[in-house]
């Protein structure tokens, strides 16, 4: 029995870590300073070494979850995330008065969700994750009460949201009804014996999984809620759920399209192509117009999303292993950004519109630079980790035939460089507005960001190993 | 295992980047910043010349290679050599970063650091361009030169630098992304005949690829090339770079930058795909022959100097693509002639330009007037320079448009015809700017107290003017070298001859190579 629990340990070791942060929370006194990111911190470690050790020994509990390698490296992006994410929410819970505790538990909650979304094996154990995952950052999204943006964020995060898990959960039933069983290798493989000719059924049961999560990975048409929704969330959260939840959604969409539907394959891929080419052009060209950072980078990431879902869409070697390590790339980078712009909020002005910029390498030289490092290796400029992780999306596009789609992903992030670099001219090219003061960086915040453009560096110079990582780690399933 | 001297050219100026970071950016600080970059970019300079005194002029091969796997999952390798061609480019760069420093040595007074940390890295990356023998690899070089060329138009540039340093950056990347989507490609079809990924420019060249592909990965490719030279219709972008850009910024981007355009024609888009290269070289002729004229018609009527360089470059690129084109060895070798020539003398005209603005922070051309008394030294060096950018014998221009026309004659005489009165038209427009500036009474009263060239701008200008009647008297030290990696080349081109005879679906527009 206790051997079954194996798999999990690293899930454990955070929900560990969340009760305790709950704990420390209602022992502090009003304003007592406790070390409670330091618990979050700890827990995420053990995570990281469970993790390690599970690697490459493929186990299982309850039949249910399994600890793949696939599951295992997205967990690590997971764990990435966390880390950079408690680090850099520091100067934002300070600044705000937030509930320190609560707010380490609900993000230690919420990764514990998108740690178990990564390795279920079971559609109702991801349905179980996805609402595990989700439900903490629609609370996170509306943690500044005093906000109405935050709360009108909030509410429509939390309605959307809820409105997809209801159809993520109509299409479990659907697919229950036509199999008798929600365990994705079974699925599999009765889909696989009347693949020949799909019945109606099939078809609703999968078209109403997608829109499941295409709702979470902020896929074209289902995007609306994402650009409130990071507005309005402190910037802590937003990078935090840009990259999170998108890393835990993508790991299941691949693991629910590519292993369990791909016998359909012939009948989602024309809906996929459509959908991705719509989300790389209206997530690149809304962005455009944008005159507020964080709203710019929500379209952004819609964006991206599209660039994952064109690897999802090519389904060969290339463009599992593209998934894995796009999702490391883009968390490393979003993350960065922004706890950047996370650390130019002050109390009463969210400083995101595009001229608060200006003048900014003036005075904060080296926030500036790695703000331009994180903004081009979004936009794909080598030597950055953006570069390497597009460059493999379009390989396996081209490997797989979907030159139209490749032409479409390379225009799109031409433009994106646009918007991208208006920031860049803000802060480098146009002299202060005389408007915003820039406070000091925190010493930790500044290591964080130190660290996440080091990574973004080694990335993009030298990423065989990371390469192999995310190889291995699609050669166990699939 | 030797010295490896083609990283380090990539290397030093980057850790010279790197080490002024430990440079505090201030004002007393600053001297010390340029001379640390300047000591950089001559070594840089020293080191290119050595490569080329140890060069093997009889060899066609690549030489000085080093080649680690670098992605050995996408068969990714780190592969660097020069011939004969790169060669000369490569000491180019050498030979105009530190000039292209030093002429900014005054007029470069705020964030000094970071402009010598952004020339540096962009010499870093221009050298990889031209060294890289990994399609891969190239790209990287390709689009990373990009960023600092960027913050150089961007920051230290004149009053509509934001427009011009974006729509730079814009117009370079909408071409260079769709070729790299025919790098990839290129890479997925090596797969399906090798059984392996890789970007290895040589084994690339040994791929037999299928002629509908080849059109394709050529267009994809000689527009990411075209917009660099810049071809005609493609050049809109170059007179704002230019005119927006501070002078160290023109200079590399005229003497150095452009010249990525033609190599990568010459290097990539014929050499890889010969049979697409001949049915498309009599359009490249015409549009270069079109940009040759334009060019030199536009230039004729613009009122601002560095304007009017900009334009002189894109009628001088055209004669380059028109020597490609051409595809016989006295054209390619013409045009990889002009390509050293017209960087040297183009920079030299930018040099020039900007010692005048420095003096009188105008370029307009009816600002001046009759400086020939005033400033003699400064207009003897321009009269030099002028002349050497309109081709008279003795100087170098003369040598490369030469060898081009001739080549054009062989593949076209009509073609050749039109281009010749770009030659006429290109001293016509030279000439009267100069005569406008230069000679005359002095009608602008500022003009009559400016200070001649100072110990620096001669240091600046002299070796330029050197290297012009160097090129022009004795260019068989450059000829010959060039020589077998020129044919070699054509070889490559020459591939579809046989390619051609075997199939019967190829179009006739193409049978005018003789």
């Amino acid at each position: 029995m206790m051997s079954s629990l194996n798999a999990i340990v690293p899930i454990l070791c955070v929900t560990a870590a969340g009760l305790a942060a709950m704990i420390a929370e209602s022992f502090r006194d009003r304003g007592e300073a406790m070390p409670i990111a330091g618990l979050g911190i700890v827990g995420l470690v053990g995570a990281a070494l469970a993790s390690m050790l599970l690697w490459d020994r493929n186990l299982s509990s309850f039949g249910v979850v399994t600890a793949d390698n696939f599951g295992l490296f997205v967990t690590w992006i997971l764990i990435i995330v966390g880390l950079f994410s408690m680090v850099l929410a520091g100067p934002t819970i300070e600044r705000e008065r937030l509930p320190l505790g609560e707010f380490y538990a609900l993000t230690l909650f919420s990764l514990a969700g998108m740690m178990l979304m990564a390795i279920a094996s079971d559609l109702l154990i991801i349905f179980l994750a996805l609402e595990v995952l989700s439900i903490p950052v629609y609370v996170l999204t509306g943690i500044r009460r005093d906000r109405a943006t935050a709360v009108e964020a909030s509410f429509k995060y939390f309605l959307l949201g809820a409105f997809s898990s209801a159809f993520f959960l109509y299409g479990i039933a659907f697919t229950y009804g036509l199999t008798g069983t929600t365990r994705l290798d079974r699925i599999g493989s009765l889909m696989a014996a009347q693949a020949m000719s799909p019945t109606p059924m099939q078809l609703l049961a999968v078209g109403l999984l997608f829109v499941g999560f295409a709702f979470k990975v902020s896929a074209v048409p289902f995007h609306m809620w994402t650009p409130d929704a990071y507005e309005g969330a402190p910037p802590a959260v937003t990078g935090f759920m840009s990259t999170g939840v998108k890393a835990a959604a993508f790991a299941a969409f691949a693991r629910v399209f590519l292993a369990a539907f791909e016998p359909l394959r012939g009948d989602w891929s024309a809906v996929l192509w459509v959908v991705a080419a719509a989300t790389m052009i209206l997530g690149t060209f809304v962005g455009v117009t944008q005159t507020s950072v964080k709203r710019m980078l929500a379209y952004s990431s819609i964006a991206h999303g599209g660039y994952l879902l064109l690897a999802i869409l090519s389904a060969n070697d290339l463009g599992k292993g593209a998934v894995l390590f796009y999702l490391l790339t883009y968390a490393v980078t979003n993350l960065g950004a922004f706890g950047v712009i996370g650390l130019l909020e002050n109390r009463t002005d969210a400083n995101d519109h595009i001229e608060d910029y200006a003048g900014l390498w003036n005075e904060h030289p080296a926030l500036a630079a790695a703000m331009t490092i994180f903004l081009l290796s979004l936009g794909g400029f080598p030597p950055m980790a953006g570069f390497i992780a597009k460059w493999y999306v379009f390989s396996a596009a081209m490997k797989a035939g979907y030159s139209t789609l490749a032409i479409v992903g390379v225009l799109t992030s031409v433009v994106s460089v646009f918007f991208y670099l208006r920031v860049v001219v803000m802060m480098y090219m146009t002299p202060a507005g005389g408007r915003v003061r820039f406070p000091a960086v925190p010493r930790a915040a500044g290591v964080a960001l130190a660290v996440s453009a080091i990574l973004i560096f080694y990335l993009g110079i030298l990423p065989t190993r990371v390469l192999d990582w995310a190889a291995a780690s699609i050669s166990t399933i699939f | 295992m030797s010295f490896p001297i083609l990283s380090s050219l990539v290397v030093v100026p980057i850790v010279g980047a790197l080490l002024l970071l430990f440079v505090k950016d201030d004002e007393p600080h600053a001297a010390l910043v340029r001379n640390v970059s300047l000591m950089v970019s001559v070594l840089v300079f020293a080191e290119t010349l050595l490569l080329w005194s140890r060069f093997n002029a009889a060899s066609a091969d690549f030489q000085f290679v080093e080649r680690y796997a670098w992605i050995p999952q996408f068969g990714i390798s780190y592969a660097v050599g020069v011939d004969g061609i790169s060669l000369f480019l490569l000491v180019l760069t050498g030979f105009l970063t530190p000039l292209a420093l030093l002429s900014s040595w005054e007029s470069v007074h705020t964030k000094t650091r970071a402009f010598c940390m952004f020339v540096l890295l962009l010499e870093a990356a221009m050298i990889g361009v031209f060294i890289s023998l990994d399609l891969f690899l190239f790209y990287v070089f390709w689009d990373a030169m990009l960023v600092p060329m960027y913050f150089l138009i961007g920051i230290w540039g004149y009053e509509r630098r934001i427009y011009a340093a974006v729509k730079f950056i814009l117009y370079t990347m909408a071409g260079s992304v769709l070729m790299l989507l025919a790098i990839l490609g290129l890479a997925v079809l090596h797969n399906a005949q090798m059984g392996s990924y890789s970007f290895d420019l040589q084994r690339m060249y040994t791929l037999s690829i299928p002629e509908p592909l080849q059109f394709w990965f050529f267009l994809a490719f000689t527009v990411a090339f075209a917009i660099k030279v810049p071809l005609f219709p493609f050049h809109t972008w170059l007179p704002d770079a230019h005119v927006e850009a501070p002078t160290a910024g023109s200079v590399i981007l005229a003497g150095v930058l452009l010249k990525m355009g033609t190599y990568g024609l010459v290097r990539f888009a014929f050499p890889l795909f010969p049979a697409a290269a001949a049915y498309f070289a009599p359009l490249l002729g015409v549009l270069a022959v079109v940009g040759i004229i334009y060019g030199a018609l536009v230039a004729m009527v613009q009122p601002d100097m560095k304007k009017l360089v900009a334009y002189s470059s894109v009628s001088h690129l055209g004669f380059v693509v028109l020597g490609i084109a051409a595809m016989n060895t006295q054209g390619v070798q013409g045009a990889v002639y002009q390509m050293l020539n017209h960087g040297v003398s183009t920079g030299g005209l930018f040099l020039i330009v900007g010692m005048l603005s420095d003096r009188r922070h105008t370029r307009l051309i009816a600002e001046y007037g009759g400086l020939k008394r005033i400033v003699p030294h400064l207009v003897a060096a321009f009269l030099i320079v002028t002349l050497s950018s309109i081709g008279l014998p003795g100087l170098n221009g003369f040598v490369g448009e030469f060898l081009i026309l001739l080549g054009a004659f062989r593949a076209d005489p009509k073609l050749a015809a039109f281009a010749a009165t770009g030659v006429i038209l290109s001293a016509t427009y030279m000439l009267w700017m100069f005569q406008r500036v230069n000679y005359g009474e002095v009608t602008n009263e500022k003009n009559a107290v400016l200070p001649d060239l100072k110990p620096r701008e001669r240091l600046v200008i002299v070796p330029v003017i050197a290297m012009t009647i160097l090129m022009g008297v004795l260019p068989n030290l450059f000829l010959r070298p060039m020589e077998p990696s020129v044919e070699r080349v054509l070889g490559l081109m020459q591939r579809n001859q046989t390619l051609r005879a075997a199939n019967t679906h190829q179009p006739s527009a193409i049978s005018r190579q003789p």
